[in-house]
């Protein structure tokens, strides 16, 4: 029989393979280290400058309002593009066709560059974090991290889920669907109040940022660092998170499945010979 | 599917057949087609067709038109034909990367549609490119090739060691950037690659185009070797007509996606000598059945595509 047929070694030949992409995509970050530190001082110096902003209006409120909009704003960011570049990162370097063909499941590779983002994107954020609160002095005497965590880990699932959903555009589209990613996280930050409250967006933008899980996770994270609110009384950010992850993610994992399965029909993998 | 033999990498069962076949030697004709009990073959094709369209204004070329092929276990199956006329095309359709527009083909009786995962395992390609990430050094990317096969990283760093040391390259260059390496450099690593998983059947693609004369002695001795040592059954493109003469127990001839012509190389030099009265060499083999010849013209430039 198939190897496939057991269980025990096929959870065990996956899971490895999700740890190939993290190693991978490690490797990579270590030798694109120029590239990588170039990225943290651009993502330090737009967070620094738009927390000045607060610091111009002698608000302390806002200060620490943009603070937060900076620092989980470049989480989530870092987190959707990094998932979402997956298939365009391989296109470009060539590889795309040896990862097609290896005998790995695209759910663990999804999971294994999901986890990678992750962790990038907590790195990044922590250097942004650190240099901000040497530069403001944040009011945390009644901040409630409690709130704030799960707020954050519950809207990780979703913006995973639109990660996925993006990432099977470059399998559509070769290099358009780049392009198309690009669009998404610039129409996300629009609409989902990264600083400043949703209510003062136009009426049909307003509609956009509720299907936008960062409207929700920055509404939930605010309430949890500024007035300390509890998890309970948060519950109406946490739902559409939990709704929108158990959505996007199975939805996003059969929608790469049936995009690859065009991109094989209509000879999208390739780039060349 | 629950009783067919599936060929392990790595098997150290061996079939009779292979068991026989010695590394540089031809397989004499009678031995190329075992009896039925040793198994299903290493690759069959069935009326398969591919048509892609392109551009705009959705101009349909027909890649490959209803090939049908069988290769044998421990067969080393050669592919010529124009550039142009779907060998690669072919190549992909057998890895999984491309979606099959009529017909049926398998790998080792797995289908390679509806039992896709089993079929990535047993194959690995080597293409023109080398593609790899540029910036990791060869032992990253061979590192990370490997563990998506399941291999141990450990182990697949002394395989990797071990093969591109036959191929010429030192262990030194293993740790830096492989877009430092030459580009016949690159390819050897990506045979490596490909000869770390130790695929069943291995599909080459032009794996010695681009490499200077000597390293492509050293490439088609490793892959005589291959098949030698590990039971491999291989499906090779090549421009090259001396690498196809002394490698390929069978070859296929593509022109215009259609299959032209197969058979032995004696066989067919033997027939075009016979039919055309032409020295019996394979490049005579080859501007016969792609419809040009050294003296005509080039009119028909690229393959039929509207048919
Ligand atoms: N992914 C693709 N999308 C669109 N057309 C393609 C694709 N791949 C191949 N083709 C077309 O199919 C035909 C066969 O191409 P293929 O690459 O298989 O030829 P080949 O025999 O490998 O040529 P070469 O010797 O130059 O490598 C060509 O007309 C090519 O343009
Ligand atoms: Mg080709």
């Amino acid at each position: 029989m198939t190897i496939a047929s057991r269980p025990m070694a096929t959870a065990a030949r996956e899971l490895s393979a999700s740890a190939a992409f993290i190693e991978r995509n490690f490797n990579l970050s270590r030798r694109y280290w120029g590239w990588e530190l170039a990225f943290l001082v651009y993502a330090v110096a737009g967070a620094l400058s738009i927390s000045f902003i607060g610091a111009a209006a002698a608000d302390k409120r806002l200060i620490f309002s943009l603070v937060i909009g900076a620092i989980f704003w470049n989480y989530l960011s870092t987190v959707f593009s990094f998932i979402a570049e997956t298939i365009s990162w391989e296109r470009w370097e060539g590889t795309l066709e040896y990862t097609m063909m290896a005998p790995v499941r695209r759910a663990s590779q999804l999971a294994g560059s999901t986890t990678y983002a992750i962790l990038y994107g907590l790195v990044h954020t922590s250097v942004i974090l650190l240099v901000l609160t040497l530069f403001f002095e944040l009011d945390l005497s009644h901040a409630n991290f409690v709130t704030a965590t799960v707020v954050m880990f519950a809207g990780s699932f979703s913006v995973v889920g639109i990660g996925i959903m993006a990432a099977i555009l470059p399998l559509l589209y070769v290099e358009r669907g780049a392009q198309m990613t690009f669009v998404i996280q610039s129409c996300l930050l629009v609409v989902s109040g990264v600083y400043y409250p949703v209510s003062v967006l136009p009426g049909w933008m307003q509609v956009a940022s509720a299907f936008s899980p960062a409207t929700y996770i920055l509404d939930g994270v605010r309430k949890g660092l500024m007035e300390g609110a509890s998890v309970t009384s948060v519950v109406h950010d946490l739902w559409p998170l939990a709704l929108m992850g158990a959505i996007l993610i199975p939805t996003g994992l059969w929608l790469f499945g049936r995009a690859e399965h065009y991109a094989k029909r209509t000879g999208k993998l390739k780039r060349v010979g | 599917m629950s009783i067919t033999l599936t060929p392990e990498p790595k098997s150290t069962v061996r079939t009779p057949v292979s068991a026989h076949v010695e590394a540089p030697a031809r397989i004499p004709e009678t031995r190329q087609r075992p009896a039925q009990p040793a198994g299903p073959p290493a690759l069959l094709l069935e009326h398969v067709g591919k048509t892609f369209t392109l551009g705009r204004k959705k101009k349909a070329v027909a890649a490959i038109l209803d090939v049908s092929l069988r290769v044998e276990r421990a067969e080393i199956y050669g592919v010529l034909g124009a550039n142009g006329s779907g060998k690669s095309t072919l190549i992909r359709l057998v890895s999984t990367l491309l979606t099959l527009d009529t017909g049926r083909a398998e790998v080792f009786g797995h289908d390679v549609e509806r039992d896709e995962m089993a079929v990535k395992r047993l194959i690995n390609r080597v293409s023109v490119d080398a593609a790899f990430f540029k910036k990791l050094s060869p032992y990253e990317n061979l590192a990370f090739a490997a563990r998506l096969y399941g291999l141990h990283a450990g182990d697949a760093r002394r395989e990797a060691v071990r093969i591109l040391a036959r191929l010429g390259i030192s262990e030194k260059r293993m740790g830096s950037p492989i877009e430092q390496m030459s580009r016949g450099m690159q390819q050897k690593v990506a045979i490596a690659r490909a000869l770390l998983t130790s695929p069943t059947l291995l599909l080459l693609d032009e794996p010695t185009t681009g490499l200077d004369p000597r390293s492509k002695l050293e490439v088609q001795a490793f892959v005589e070797d291959l098949r030698a040592t590990h039971d491999a059954t291989i499906l090779l493109t090549t421009h090259d007509m001396a690498e196809a003469d002394r490698l390929c127990d069978r070859i296929a001839i593509l022109d215009g996606g259609r299959l032209v012509a197969e058979d032995t190389p004696d066989g067919l030099k033997a027939r075009v000598g016979r039919e055309t009265g032409l020295a019996p060499t394979l490049d005579n083999v080859f501007m016969t059945y792609t419809g040009r010849s050294l003296d005509e013209d080039v009119e028909t430039e690229g393959p039929e595509d509207d048919e």
